[in-house]
């Protein structure tokens, strides 16, 4: 999915100017129509999505600094609601829940009864939500939505969630949804789009309605139209967001390096690296591997079974009678990279990647997957050795 | 927050609930290999089967696994599933009984190219337990006899003791439009008939190498051997077709265990034509 | 019945034999048949002829601490018996004993090395023939090795 050019002011759009205390009135109409609205805040020294009732939650005036295996929250010194890049969880765990229950089995005299889940789905409002991510979003409906068969639970939570998207104007040190194609601006997928402008002592956001849904929302905030002025100063402040990346990754040639590579050297390099801990795959937006298991009442007349996260890391992931066939740690993460760079794209026509970074703020020992795709982008010599008689 | 998310309401497209099925028999094949009969309970829809494919069959309280369908797959009503007693699951359902529930969803998976091998020579080619997901190709061309030019089975086993479902063996060598030819890989002091490895039946084997459709199911190293000694025969690389095995959770392409490569093994595979996965297969713990 | 000649061409193992090559090996050869229990060579014995499988069925036995004798391989008809003659120290190592009756064509080892010493392009023909034989052998004993079938854990 590529980013069109969603300027802030883009004609046949009507933009609107928003103080932070619209925002409050535009939260406060979200609950009252049955949202549950998963905003940024802060806690634990990080920046993490949480239900939120005010605007006061949000992590006014601070930013983020990210390195390979380092994350630390900095005030800013102004009173930026969305002044950091992206934290540690990605939006996922609402609509592919880290734990689901998928049906109860009831024993009864012989008899078995399935009880089906009818709680009815949680109605999300996501504020604050960026362009990676969305992106991100819209790779997993290709995974659970557009194969032939449905996820239904996530059908159902992602049909009815609203996305009140924000473009980046502070990229992070690990970022590089520019060269995924999938940011800094905001493209597809979101209802409402803003933008956030702190300059010459105003706080302000311009914001635009980018489906009927979005539109209506904010035609009853009943707030003045944005001025050309106002358009320009939120242009202004995303305009050089590309080049303020922290990373860069050269896709061309890259699906093709990795997947006729298997054994070039720098798999075992990595590999004397990466603990197989997993925490890329959790903090991966994308990443979609799940495991079932049983749950059973001590009598055994109940059982639940349930779906939860999984990691292709983990050595049991590929177990099978004798043996798992990813044992080593190289293969483990090979099977990761290849696929997130390369194989997605034979499976779902587009990279696996957004580039939000979190694997690389994430992992305890820094690996960075820009790194490794550039050393695996080189083609080694398919030659035995070191020759002895040059 | 609760830490368990409730699903969604579950509806006639979830495919992660199973139905519910009744053990008519299970019957045991060898020392650690053993068959399961399955019926609806309660009427159920009758469901098309096609030969190689597999259903998720769900054990209360100890599991869910995959196993391929060892019955005549035009037989829909009657479920029939071969698998050796390896793990948890399978263990517990050696010893269930006739009249106990199990749950099964289903079916999933590519086919064998039946419909594909119509007008040729059938070789299959069956490695221990990789005879049970063929043994519904043999019903099937058997049932459809003049659809197909010669039919050859070559099956190994790792000792006569091994041996699955002997008697249907003895029953189809005996047959004159079937040519049937069994190895182990160590006899005994009663064995009377071929030792060697299975791919030592392939030279001899009559059928026409360019006009054939291979069929091969077995551990992953017999099928790499076999599909080279095939080759060395004159059959066509397209020609060959294998069916594949891996860890699968949740059999829709949703878990990504089963990926071998860019492909889903439960939605791609399990059989694939063999020019597809050749290079990977040789790959080193892909 | 049939000559020599005829019976060495007719056999896969040497369907395309040149000419000149097959008279040269026609006279190292003779017909045998052999009763259906009854060795033709045994393990340890200095290898004297190696063997065309017309008809019937060769076990390929050794003996082991535990199973006694054990069938490693069975051939049948089209099957070539025995390499261990054309390398030193040319002895056996395995047993061959007919599990039918059956008739082979026996080509003695002394005769055919001999011939391959005075006859280079012989010699590179048979040694290029058994080389084949012994690669196949080799292949299948490692497919046998792994123990495929073996359910490990």
């Amino acid at each position: 999915m590529t980013v069109p050019e969603s300027r802030p002011g883009a004609s046949g759009t009507e933009t609107h100017l928003l103080d932070p205390s619209h925002l409050q009135l535009l939260i406060d109409a979200l609950r009252a129509d049955g949202y549950r609205v998963i905003a940024p805040t802060r806690r634990d020294g990080a920046i993490v999505h949480d239900e939120v009732s005010s605007v006061g939650e949000l992590p006014a005036g601070w930013t983020d600094e990210q390195q390979p295996g380092a994350y630390r929250l900095r005030q800013r010194g102004d009173g930026a609601l969305f002044g950091y890049a992206v934290g540690p969880s990605p939006w996922k765990r609402f609509l592919h829940p880290p734990l689901l229950r998928l049906w109860r089995a009831r024993r009864v005299n012989g008899r078995v009864e399935l009880v089906p889940e009818d709680a009815p789905p949680p109605k999300y409002a996501f504020l604050g939500i960026r362009a990676c991510d969305l992106a991100a979003i819209a790779k997993l409906d290709d995974v659970l939505l557009d194969g032939p068969y449905v996820d239904v639970t996530y059908r159902a939570v992602r049909g009815q969630a609203l996305f009140v998207a924000v473009h980046c104007a502070t990229p992070g040190g690990t970022c590089f949804c520019d060269s995924m194609g999938t940011g800094p601006r905001v493209g597809d997928g979101a209802d409402l789009i803003l933008t956030e402008v702190v300059a010459s002592g105003r706080h302000f956001f311009v914001a635009q309605g980018a489906t009927p849904r979005g539109r209506s929302l904010l035609a009853a905030l009943g707030c003045p139209g944005a001025t050309a002025d106002d358009i320009e100063a939120a242009e202004h402040a995303i305009a050089d967001a590309p080049d303020r990346m922290g990373r860069d990754l050269k896709t061309d040639g890259l699906r093709e390096s990795i997947y006729a590579q298997p054994e070039h050297p720098r798999w075992e390099q990595v590999a004397r690296r990466c603990l197989t801990c997993g925490s890329c795959t959790l903090s991966c937006p994308t990443c979609f591997c799940t495991t079932v298991e049983d749950a059973t009442s001590l009598g055994g007349s109940e059982s639940e079974r349930r779906r939860r996260w999984d990691t292709c890391f983990a050595v049991e992931f590929s177990h099978m009678y004798g043996g798992s066939v990813r044992l080593s740690a190289r293969s483990r993460y090979r099977q990761w990279l290849t696929h997130k760079l390369s194989t997605w794209h034979d499976q779902f026509g587009t990279s696996g990647c957004v580039g939000c970074g979190r694997c690389i703020t994430w992992c305890p020992v820094g690996i960075d997957i820009t790194a490794e795709a550039a050393a695996i982008r080189q083609r080694v010599s398919a030659g035995l050795g070191q020759s002895l008689t040059e | 927050m609760s830490t368990v998310a409730e699903g969604a309401p579950a509806t006639a497209a979830d495919v992660m609930r199973p139905d519910l099925y009744r053990i008519q028999r299970v019957r045991r094949e060898t020392h650690d290999t053993f068959t399961v009969e399955l019926r609806p309970d309660r009427g159920g829809a009758r469901i098309a089967y096609r030969p190689g494919q597999f259903n998720m069959i769900y054990v209360f309280g100890a599991g869910e696994i995959p196993i391929s369908i060892s019955g005549d797959a035009g037989a829909a009503a009657r479920l029939v599933h071969t698998t050796r007693a390896v793990g948890t699951v399978t263990n517990v359902m050696s010893r269930l009984k006739a009249g106990d529930l199990v749950g099964v969803r289903g079916p999933f998976g590519t086919p064998w190219p039946t419909e594909l091998a119509r007008g040729h020579d059938v070789v299959v080619v069956a490695g221990g337990i990789g005879l049970a997901p063929l043994r519904p190709v043999l019903y099937w061309v058997l049932a459809h006899r003049a659809d197909y030019g010669r039919v050859v089975l070559l099956y190994g086993a790792r000792t006569p003791q091994d041996i699955l479902f002997r008697r249907e063996l003895e029953q189809w060598r005996a047959r004159f439009d079937l040519d049937v030819h069994v190895t182990v890989d160590r006899g005994s002091q009663a064995w009377r008939g071929s030792v060697g490895v299975v791919t030592s039946l392939i030279p001899k084997a009559p059928f026409d190498p360019r006009d054939a459709v291979a069929m091969m199911c077995g551990p992953e190293v017999m099928m790499r051997y076999t599909a080279l000694e095939l080759q060395r025969r004159g059959v066509p690389v397209g020609q060959i077709y294998v069916s594949m095995e891996r860890n699968m959770k949740c059999a829709v392409g949703f878990c990504g265990h089963c990926q071998f490569g860019q492909y889903f093994v439960c939605r791609d595979g399990p059989v694939f034509p063999y020019d597809r996965v050749e290079d990977l297969i040789n790959r080193w713990e892909i | 019945m049939k000559g020599l000649e005829e019976l060495l061409v007719d056999h896969a193992f040497f369907r395309d034999l040149e000419p000149p090559h097959l008279t040269l090996l026609a006279g190292c050869a003779s017909q045998v048949r052999v009763d259906e229990g009854e060795f033709l060579f045994r393990e340890g014995e200095v290898a004297r002829a190696f063997y065309l499988v017309r008809h019937g069925s060769v076990a390929i036995q050794s003996i082991t601490p535990h199973e006694g004798m054990v069938t490693i391989q069975t051939l049948g008809e089209g099957d070539i018996l025995g390499w261990s003659w054309l390398l030193p120290p040319y002895r056996w190592h395995f047993s061959a004993r007919a599990i039918q009756p059956t008739v082979v064509v026996g080509l003695d080892a002394a005769c055919v090395r001999g011939k391959c010493e005075q006859d280079p392009g012989f010699g590179y023909d048979i040694m290029r023939r058994f080389s084949q034989v012994m690669a196949s052998r080799l292949e299948a004993m490692h497919l046998q090795l792994m123990n495929v079938y073996e359910h490990r854990g």
